[in-house]
């Protein structure tokens, strides 16, 4: 897949469809891939890859990209168009000055799992099919593409191209394969064993705000985060409060727009089950106001932007 | 807040300008009792409650938030407590997948007529709260007062 991704990216520069490309390169370490413009030949035969490290979702960059001029061509994977096509319903990118290629994913591999089976050292590798092969310092290693797979790809909701003007690799289905069983086991507890779990996992927080940074649908341009009125501005938490409404607003202010691409979860240096606060509101919304996945369409309005006249009161509490 | 080594919680209610702040104090003209433990903050629709003002109130103190708003259908806006009540839903929900008390979050609606039914909301809510006790979970000490 690597290679027809450098051929077309290659196409599309030499016949003047794009005047850039938006795509991944290697950064400083194998598993460390970052998105990149590239604007010659000679550097996408460099440096552009696609392989099992290409989690980063490239939408958001696009929202600045479209605006710089000219055409810019970027590979967007299924989870990418769905951003896409939610930014572009936020009217955030300039659909005309883009060119899509949709590229099929087999799944992004997490670096922590692989350290977890004892691959360590690694010097280099192929890591472009299904199975990935590793050159390390004792010796070379492989591992099933499968078994390497980050959680959010574990569970999957959709391999489907929402949204491109050209394809590369097969077009894949939805999928159902659970992706909200670990918020019903938090639901399953009782209040004190969810405040206590949220509690550690949230006090680990150091407000880098790479959360709010990478999400394709936080995407305004002023934060509420940034106004140094908020009383959460603060680098360093002070209080745990400040983790708690941090994450609380971010989740909500993406509430009925977020399209569980991962990223949150994925870009976190602490590890922090972000995915989960989202995949609550995507879960309640599915149950409360019928099924509903941000990005998969272009004309249905977003749950929190509309209502029913019927729609049910908020649930009371036992004692109330 | 503990008076005389007795729990009196704060209570904060958001009160929509059309609607329940006239509810309110068309009670008070009745000259019916609700406690003063009640914190009425008015808001110029349900729907101007931003969860951000939740958050805050339990930080800075509350023991209890209530959203009260026009019935659904006599929005002044129209349609702004429809819009309000889906925010609630998930933001309570939200709350309580972190672990907070779901008695400690409630919306009623109460017209401009409902003096009694406010009167009553409120002693309900606040007996609610105080069986509950004090909040601890969101709170910023920094914010208490001794």
């Amino acid at each position: 897949m690597q290679e027809q991704v450098r051929a077309k990216a290659k196409a599309l520069l030499e016949s003047g469809v794009c005047d850039r490309i938006l795509a991944w390169k290697t950064g400083e370490f194998f598993y460390d891939v970052t998105p990149a413009v590239f604007t010659s030949v000679e550097e996408i035969d460099r440096d552009l890859v696609y392989n099992a490290f290409c989690g980063a979702n490239l939408s958001k960059y696009l929202i600045a990209e479209s605006r710089k001029g000219g055409k810019v061509g970027a590979f967007l994977k299924p989870c990418d168009t769905y951003s896409f096509q939610q930014l572009l319903k936020e009217h955030r990118i300039r659909r005309e000055n883009t060119y899509i290629v949709g590229v099929a994913c087999e799944g992004m591999a997490d670096i922590e799992t692989i350290r977890a089976a004892g691959i360590k050292g690694v010097t280099g590798g192929d890591f472009t099919g299904e199975t990935l092969t590793f050159e390390t310092l004792y010796g070379a290693k492989t591992m099933a593409r499968a078994e390497a797979l980050a959680e959010r790809c574990k569970f999957c909701k959709s391999k489907k191209l929402v949204i491109f003007d050209e394809l590369l690799g097969e077009q894949g289905e939805e999928q159902d394969v659970g992706r909200f069983d670990e918020v019903k086991r938090l639901e399953a507890m009782s209040d004190e064993e969810r405040f206590a779990f949220w509690q550690q996992e949230l006090s680990k927080c150091i407000r880098c705000n790479a959360c709010r940074n990478v999400c394709p649908a936080c995407s305004c341009e002023k934060c509420v985060f940034d106004n140094p009125n908020s009383g959460v501005e603060n680098k360093a938490a002070a209080s745990s409060f400040e983790e708690q409404l941090f994450h609380i607003i971010r989740a909500f202010h993406v509430a009925g727009r977020c399209t569980d691409c991962g990223e949150c979860s994925r870009v976190c240096p602490q590890h922090i089950p972000l995915h989960l606060l989202n995949r609550k509101f995507i879960k309640d919304i599915n149950e409360i106001y019928g099924p509903y996945q941000a990005g998969a369409d272009a004309d249905t309005r977003p749950p929190l932007l509309t209502y029913e006249t019927g729609d049910p009161e908020p649930r009371r509490g036992d004692a109330g | 807040m503990q008076v005389n080594g007795q729990f009196q919680p704060t209570i904060v209610a958001f009160c929509c300008n059309w609607c329940s702040y006239a509810g309110a104090d068309l009670s008070g003209t009745n000259r019916l009792q609700y406690p003063a433990n009640v914190k009425i903050i008015r808001i110029p629709c349900s729907c101007r409650l931003n969860p951000m003002f939740i958050l805050r109130a339990f930080q800075r103190g509350a023991d209890g938030v209530i959203l009260c708003g026009c019935h659904p259908g006599d929005c002044h806006y129209t349609s702004g407590n429809y819009f309000a009540r889906r925010r609630m839903t998930l933001l309570f929900n939200m709350l309580e997948f972190l672990g907070i008390e779901r008695e400690r979050t409630r919306v009623e609606w109460v017209s401009a007529a409902e003096g009694a039914k406010f009167a009553a909301t409120m002693n309900d809510f606040v007996a609610t709260i105080t069986r509950l006790g004090e909040n601890k979970r969101l709170e910023d000490l920094r914010c208490k007062s001794k």
